[in-house]
């Protein structure tokens, strides 16, 4: 046990000490964190600048009918000439000129507004909701309707709707299609990648030791299966490393990042609330309260925040850490034999590739699953151990029964027993075999010596 | 007293018998050699001295007692395919592989600084092996071999890629590990270094056994009753004076000596008689058996065997 120990340190040391691995375990995190922070940082980011536009309305509908906002006014200016008011709106101070012409209840495209920039989404919505308020408002008006006011208040409706999730004990839970899919994509292509960038990684660990004829020196002192395992275990830990440090890092800087971009959030309950979304297992509703922020332009990422909390981190961490350890375990070890058939990198194409293909059913699968996660396919391949890493992670956010989970646990360590078993007869004869093209036959041969 | 012994060994690999009925004693404290074609099956035997390959029949016996696994710790190895990690510091490594064949981590440090130290290593401890000259790492290879001291040592190819000078320390120091008590298991193909440093032979060729013994007995074996003279005078009444037990085969000359090749055909040779045939004849200068090389004995064997060896074989070894 002590050389195998050696065998790991040497592993895990060697490459945790690479540059490349320092830049990989810092750039990861930023990454993320730009991804989950900007998007969120641009729309809530408001426009401080004042803005004042010039209304030219030849149809005299709209006077002062358009509401200001913080930060955008309109001025309405009569019997003014547009031609020469393009010229020189700048000076005037206007950040636009808004023109309805006359026919603008029967033609309602016609609405033009100039600028000398790109006015934003918002400004362009602000003023069209308002124009067609008023002019729905007009059209109904011709119908002289009495009490039409009244009416209009009274059948004002809007429709919001909370998907409350169930779960097994009974206990109800504001659940979010939309988060449960991107958290499920985002561990499902994580194993995914993981697999595919450590599994390389074994192979090309084993394939420099054979090729720069180091192996001999080294099974005269450690079994070949003791090599093979050191070498899989410790690429395990530095992908453990990586992917803990890249948690870490990455919460880090979105805590950090929220801080500083949502003061509106006030302080504590911004720490609250990071600490919670990633690290609670379970949160209540009674939470939701507590994290009431006033203005409406927070309410999304309330929305946002309370559907992260409700997701069952502990649960997805400890599953995604299971599933990721068995799904590179059972493919490290078959990476390693195919490292350990061949003399150099460009033979290891024509093993890749059955390796290859069940990875990228999964993701291919994975997809699919996001929409029908309750589907049978998605069942079945996440029952499959060579597809159910990636496949079950996508299931896991939506609520997966216990015993399927179980099932594919036990089915996963199982084949991942048998893969390592097969690989280690593979690789014991592989490693010492030199300048001989292998292929299938020849595999089968090796695993009955 | 054998320090190793294999008995019977037998390996198949497929159909393909890489050893076939082969036993090798190893004496206590000798310089044995291992010989025999590229093919042979040398490395698998020396494999299954390394435990690297089990083989299919036959027993192992290190010190008197079955070898088991533990046993690595008491064995040196140098593999004719070595290499080391390309990215890895000289004496880092140096010090895991030390630390595989079981040497404690401080031992190992203390030791592996004074035969850096000796080797001219000293100052590249902590350069990478890719910056080392191919000599430096075979030397760092060398050094990992020996550190633990072990009571078996197994060398196969250790001059490959070495200068002459560098061969030289090297066969110091294995002669040096040999007085210290260590048995040395050599396989090579440069029978001037067999001679020069092996006590014992054997000779495998196609995965069976074909010679063995003593150096010294096994070139009595193969001497073919030749004797050299050296002689001034008239080769004639040399000629003239050998009678049917003889065959005078070559003569030739060197700055005014001549040299005769004479083979004694005599199944029980007496050489004096031959001498004193000739004592009167020319003026005698020198005389001496002519005792075949490791080569010629190599060659001869191996084409013996080749000759010798049943269809059957030849047909299952392809």
């Amino acid at each position: 046990m002590g050389k195998i120990n050696l065998i790991i340190q040497r592993e895990y040391l060697t490459r945790v000490r690479k540059k490349s691995f320092v830049i990989m375990t810092i750039l990861g995190p930023i990454l993320f964190a730009a991804f989950m922070i900007v998007p969120a940082w641009l729309a809530t980011i408001q426009d401080t600048e004042e803005k004042v536009i010039a209304v030219v309305d030849q149809s005299g509908m709209f006077n002062n009918k358009i509401p200001d906002t913080d930060y955008l006014s309109f001025r309405y200016l009569d019997n003014a000439n547009l031609d020469s008011l393009k010229k020189d709106f700048q000076q005037k101070g206007y950040y636009g000129i808004l023109f309805i012409p006359k026919i603008v209840t029967y033609s309602p495209n016609s609405v033009e507004l100039f600028s000398d920039k790109q006015p934003s989404m918002s400004i362009k919505m602000h003023i069209a909701s308002a124009l067609e308020k008023e002019i729905e408002n007009k059209k109904l008006k011709a119908h002289n309707i009495e009490n039409l006011d009244k009416i209009l208040e009274s059948v004002k409706t809007s429709v919001k709707i909370n998907t409350i999730k169930i779960t097994e004990n009974g206990t109800e839970k504001r659940s979010s299609t939309g988060i449960a899919m991107a958290v499920g994509y985002a561990a499902g292509f994580l194993i995914y990648f993981f697999i595919f960038l450590f599994g390389a990684q074994v192979m090309r660990g084993v394939l420099e030791e054979k090729t720069n004829r180091i192996v001999e020196v080294m099974v005269s002192s450690v079994k070949p299966f003791q090599l093979m395992m050191g070498k899989i275990i410790g690429l395990a830990l530095v992908g453990l490393t990586q992917f803990i440090l890249w948690i870490v890092l990455t919460f880090g800087l979105v805590a950090a990042g929220q801080s500083i971009l949502f003061p509106q959030l006030n302080k504590t309950e911004t720490e609250k609330a990071t600490s919670q979304q990633f690290f609670s297992s379970s949160v209540n509703q009674e939470d939701e309260s507590q994290l009431s922020v006033a203005s409406d332009d927070m309410d999304q990422i309330k929305d946002v925040l309370q559907s992260i909390k409700n997701i069952n981190f502990g649960a997805m961490i400890g599953s995604f850490i299971f599933f990721f350890l068995g799904g590179y375990l059972l493919y490290a070890s078959l990476f390693a034999a195919i490292g350990s058939a061949v003399d150099n990198e460009t033979d290891t194409q024509q093993f890749m590739f059955p390796i290859t293909i069940p990875l990228i059913i999964g993701i291919f699968v994975m997809l699919n699953t996001i929409n029908n996660p309750e589907g049978s396919i998605a069942f079945w391949f996440s029952i499959i151990p060579f597809t159910s890493p990636i496949v079950m992670m996508v299931r896991i956010p939506f609520g997966v029964p216990y015993w399927q989970l179980a099932l594919s646990m036990a089915l996963l360590i199982l084949t991942f027993i048998g893969t390592t078993w097969v690989a280690a007869k593979i690789y014991r004869t592989g490693i010492l075999m030199y300048g001989k093209k292998v292929n299938y036959k020849e595999l089968w041969k090796w695993l009955r010596y | 007293m054998e320090i190793f012994k294999a008995d019977r060994i037998e390996k198949k690999f497929g159909n393909f018998f890489a050893l076939n009925d082969v036993s090798i004693s190893v004496p206590q404290g000798s310089v044995f050699g291992l010989l025999g074609p590229n093919g042979a099956g040398k490395t698998t035997l020396i494999r299954i001295i390394n435990q690297i390959t089990i083989p299919d029949k036959g027993t192992l016996t290190f010190k008197g007692r079955p070898l088991k696994p533990d046993d690595v710790a008491h064995i040196g190895y140098l593999p004719e395919e070595r290499g080391l990690y390309k990215k890895m510091k000289a004496g880092e490594q140096a010090l895991y592989l030390a630390r595989l064949r079981g040497v404690p981590k401080d031992t190992a440090l203390k030791k592996l600084k004074e035969w850096f130290e000796k080797f001219d290593l000293a100052p590249w401890w902590d350069k990478k092996i890719e910056d080392l000259s191919k000599g430096m790492q075979q030397k760092i290879q060398f050094i990992v071999t020996i550190l633990h001291e072990p009571e078996l040592l197994i060398f196969d190819e250790p001059f490959s890629g070495f200068d002459p000078i560098n061969t030289n320390l090297l066969k110091k120091e294995i002669l040096n590990m040999k007085e210290k008590g260590s048995t040395i298991i050599f396989s090579t193909h440069n029978m001037g270094s067999v001679e020069e440093l092996c006590d014992y032979i054997t000779l495998i060729n196609k995965s069976k056994c074909i010679l063995e013994g003593p150096i010294s007995k096994v070139r009595d074996n193969y001497k073919s009753n030749v004797f050299e003279l050296g002689f001034t005078g008239d080769e004639e009444k040399l000629k003239a004076s050998l009678n049917g037990n003889y065959e005078l085969s070559d003569i030739s000359a060197e700055q005014g000596i001549k040299k005769a090749l004479i083979k004694i055909r005599n199944i029980n040779p007496e050489e004096n008689q031959l001498l004193s045939s000739i004592i009167d004849k020319v003026h005698i200068i020198s005389f001496t058996e002519v005792l075949p090389d490791m080569n010629e004995i190599f060659i001869k064997a191996v084409q013996n065997a080749n000759m010798q060896l049943p269809e059957e074989m030849k047909v299952q070894q392809k």
